[in-house]
């Protein structure tokens, strides 16, 4: 079936009719890919589409819902947390999984360690190392500790270790993203070099330009559903990019309400630089819903924190309403009427083991203390208010946040930051794992928060969302605002042209 | 109709069983079984006699790990307690040994403030090094358990320092070996201390934020509390609390040497996690440490009154409540 061009080359590998549900939510339709001998293969798709569910589960992380999976033609069931690896199914995480204080000979055997007499027999271990790097042209030290590697090298180590494992197939999760333009030549030289003796590759990336130059073929996924397999030859950039998004905005999104020209300036961002973040300047406007759209890893939310002074700054200034705010100083700018809303609200958002009231008032604290002493009922009425306000639905008024729905969660963490009464709310990803049903409440309570004369920031990597809910959304990539796009201008199209760099305006 | 009311209502019955938190309870329950114990060991044990006896010898440790229940509740550890003890004592007797001050009454009232000051300021040290310094509280005060007992080894030449005024010592005896309206004072101060501790714990903007930052520091930080602070005040009040227990400890023997203390910050943190305090920090319980604290003591004098077992085990029989205690902790941990 395969486009028949070809009947006696066969797949390596194989998923048909590949579904995945994680408790109620679906996540996969019915994906068909396969995987040629000697191929790179693009998977592509937006944040969400499924891509990173679909690898897990052809590498053995997940089991998919449905559907079957075929190495070399023979249906499989692939041992689960990477004991796959011994079927040479090998996935390099965007994270990798390597730990620093080993060095890249140990790095590269362990788990297997080579011994004699039962005694680690280094030597054989070093050469053998020294032997794959050689292979990849790779100049790296096969003694040197993991943690003294550029993040390049790191990338290099990990593809080392595939290819000492005999790897058949390799996922590779934005293996570029944190590559420079020097060291993603290197890597895809060495890509190349192993698809010419017969690995094949799977590569997930949003960059399309990479894709075009890389791959052999491209399958595009939307929404958990397969779209389309083809020769990338056949494709180009703008084509890839419509089948990612193809898709139109509904009633999902309150009407967005425009703030006037001449409305005041509460936030102004002048120059901003963190470690990673260059030069950022932008300004909002009072009942504006300003958006950053951008690829994960594009310094948003590096930003976010520095501009709430959760991170500190290397220079720049931020002032509100015309007032500076002293770098890294988060209760400075709570105090100025400043909330920053983290995307990661099981980690930093919510304490897990404490109940509703607790969570609620952990930041606006104050405004229940009576002579000095917190007052159970002032707190137990702010609870009642929030309840009413943002619609937390509880069949437990004790229940522990830990044990919450995702979206009841994130209203609580909405409803928390909403206690310090901001002016100026910074939002980083509002609806992230949460179903569409609570995502288009948080959407109206974004726009109602604006009508009522506060100004938000949404941060986000959900396309769709940010143009839903955004009058003017910025656009980052590698640590720079490199786009500001308004009224028409904002679509997907045009937001991934920036995204991905195909296109930038400059900075005047 | 009234099949409504009670299908609306049993789930709320049931839901209250269930809100119990066996954690808490637990250590009371564990009390109340070293009671019976006690009583059938021997008759005398359940005198009113006795167990006051037995609650005024815990006030030390009971007093100490009421601070231990800040520390630990906030995420940290203070191994330094027992040092801190010997140190606190001998300067407080160094200090009223001057005779700076002629009067007596005086001179006893300022050694109880300063006492007060120097707890809090090692305190005050321990959180410092923790937070500014970024030490790991485990290291940090491993690091300053043995510059306070070098300092009060050094203090006392290897020997003992006595309190040397008659006068002062009759003075200040009734702090220890007297009683208010029958009631042994070192009592009256263990409620007190733990009263004032429950109310700055659940009652006040402090004790929400102790629970917060012992929960996640990470949330804590996002919710702009200032984790540092936090960190460090619980420190100072384990100091506090560390000389309102010397300062019943020097009436009793008038006297203190380099081995005053020994092993103590292990029974205050036995006393803690007995209690029903998480030892990776968030829910402290105050009234659970003292009874801790109580239990520790119990099972000594029931050593002692027993015939059965060497009271010389007593290390191994506390070792063992720990582990225990542990374990109960964990099988009684609500699933997430």
């Amino acid at each position: 079936m395969i486009s028949g061009r070809d009947e006696a080359r066969q797949p390596v590998l194989v998923g048909e009719r590949i579904s995945k549900s994680f408790g109620d939510v679906q996540v996969l339709f019915s994906v068909d890919f396969d995987v040629m001998p000697g191929e790179i293969h693009a998977l592509m798709g937006e944040n969400g589409a499924g891509k990173s569910t679909l690898v897990k589960i052809l590498s053995g992380f997940e089991q998919p819902t449905s559907g079957r999976i075929l190495l070399d033609g023979q249906p499989v069931t692939l041992p689960r947390n990477g004991a796959a690896e011994s079927l040479g199914i090998v996935i390099i995480h965007q994270e990798f999984n390597l730990a620093e204080h080993l060095t890249v000979a140990e790095s590269l055997y362990l788990g297997r360690e080579v011994t004699r007499f039962g005694i680690l027999d280094r030597r054989f271990m070093r050469r053998e190392t020294r032997r794959v790097l050689d292979e990849l042209g790779s100049h790296i030290d096969e003694n040197a500790l993991i943690g003294s590697l550029a993040v390049a090298d790191k990338q290099m180590v990990e593809i080392a270790k595939a290819i000492s494992r005999d790897a058949r197939i390799i996922f590779m999760d934005e293996p570029t993203a944190v590559l420079s333009r020097e060291e993603t030549a290197i890597l895809f030289r060495e890509v190349r070099k192993l698809r010419e003796k017969g690995t094949s590759f799977v590569f997930v990336s949003h960059k399309l330009d990479e894709v075009m130059e890389l791959t052999d073929r491209v399958t595009v996924l939307r929404d958990g559903q397969w779209v389309k397999t083809a020769p990338t030859s056949a494709l180009d950039g703008e084509a890839i990019a419509q089948l990612m998004v193809g898709r139109e905005l509904s009633s999902l999104y309150p009407a967005k309400h425009e703030p006037d020209v001449d409305e005041e300036v509460v936030l102004s961002v002048s120059g901003l630089s963190t470690g990673y973040v260059r030069d950022a300047s932008f300004d909002l406007r009072k009942g504006e819903v300003l958006g950053f759209s951008g690829l994960i890893g594009s310094g948003r939310t590096e930003l976010m924190e520095a501009v709430a002074g959760l991170r500190p700054r290397a220079s720049g200034v931020v002032s509100i309403r015309g007032k500076q705010l002293v770098a890294g100083d988060f209760r400075a700018a709570n105090a100025e009427g400043l909330a920053y809303m983290t995307k990661d609200r099981k980690g930093r958002g919510l304490l897990l083991g404490e109940g509703m009231t607790v969570n609620l008032t952990l930041q606006a604290i104050d405004q229940h203390l009576r002579h000095g002493y917190l007052d159970p009922k002032s707190e137990a009425k702010a609870m009642m208010r929030a309840k009413r306000r943002f619609d937390i639905r509880v069949r437990d008024e004790h229940v522990r946040a830990g044990r919450m729905s995702g979206g009841n969660q994130q209203k609580l963490l909405l409803a928390k930051i909403m206690e310090i009464e901001p002016n100026i709310i910074i939002i980083d990803e509002p609806t992230r794992g949460i179903d569409v049903g609570t995502k288009q409440q948080i959407y109206h309570f974004i726009a109602a928060l604006a009508r009522e004369g506060r100004s938000i920031i949404v941060v986000s990597s959900e396309m769709p969302e940010v143009i839903g809910l955004c009058t003017r959304v910025a656009v980052m990539r590698e640590g720079r605002i490199v786009g500001m796009l308004e009224g028409e201008e904002i679509s997907e199209q045009q937001i991934m042209r920036y995204a991905a760099g195909l296109r930038r305006q400059l900075a005047s | 109709m009234t099949s409504d009311t009670q299908a609306d209502a049993s789930p709320r019955r049931a839901r209250t069983w269930r809100d119990i938190d066996l954690r808490a309870v637990a250590p009371f329950a564990a009390l109340f079984l070293l009671l019976i114990v006690g009583a059938m060991v021997n008759p005398n044990f359940i005198g009113l006699n006795n167990l006051s006896n037995v609650a005024t010898r815990s006030a030390f440790i009971a007093i100490i790990a009421v601070g231990a229940t800040f520390v630990i509740s906030s995420g940290d550890l203070d191994l330094s307690v027992g040092s801190m003890v010997a140190f606190v004592a001998s300067l407080m007797i160094l200090f009223m040994n001057s005779g700076v001050i002629a009067d007596p009454a005086l001179m006893l009232l300022a050694a109880i403030v300063l006492t007060l000051v120097i707890g809090s300021l090692c305190g005050l040290v321990n959180g410092l090094i923790t937070t500014v310094g970024r030490i790991e509280p485990f290291i940090a005060t491993l690091g300053t358990m043995g510059i306070y007992r070098g300092l009060t080894t050094w203090l006392s030449q290897g020997g003992a320092i006595t309190l040397r005024s008659a006068e002062q010592q009759a003075l200040y005896r009734p702090a220890y070996f007297g009683s208010v309206l029958g009631v042994p004072v070192p009592i009256l101060v263990i409620l007190a201390v733990t009263a004032i501790a429950a109310f700055i714990l659940y009652r006040t903007r402090y004790g929400r934020h102790v629970t917060a930052v012992g929960s996640s520091r990470d949330v804590a930080r996002y919710s702009g509390i200032a984790v540092d602070k936090v960190r460090t005040a619980a420190f100072i009040i384990q100091g506090l609390c560390v000389a309102i227990a010397v300062l019943l400890y020097v009436p009793r023997l008038g006297s203190t040497s380099a081995t005053t203390g020994m092993l103590w910050e292990l029974q205050a943190i036995t006393a803690v996690v007995v209690g029903g305090t998480a030892l990776k920090g968030g829910a402290g319980r105050v009234w659970g440490t003292i009874c801790g604290a109580f239990i520790l003591e119990l099972v000594g004098n029931i050593m002692l009154l027993s015939n059965f077992i060497s009271e010389y085990l007593i290390g191994a029989i506390q070792g063992t409540i720990i582990i225990i205690a542990m374990l109960v902790q964990r099988s009684l941990a609500r699933k997430t």
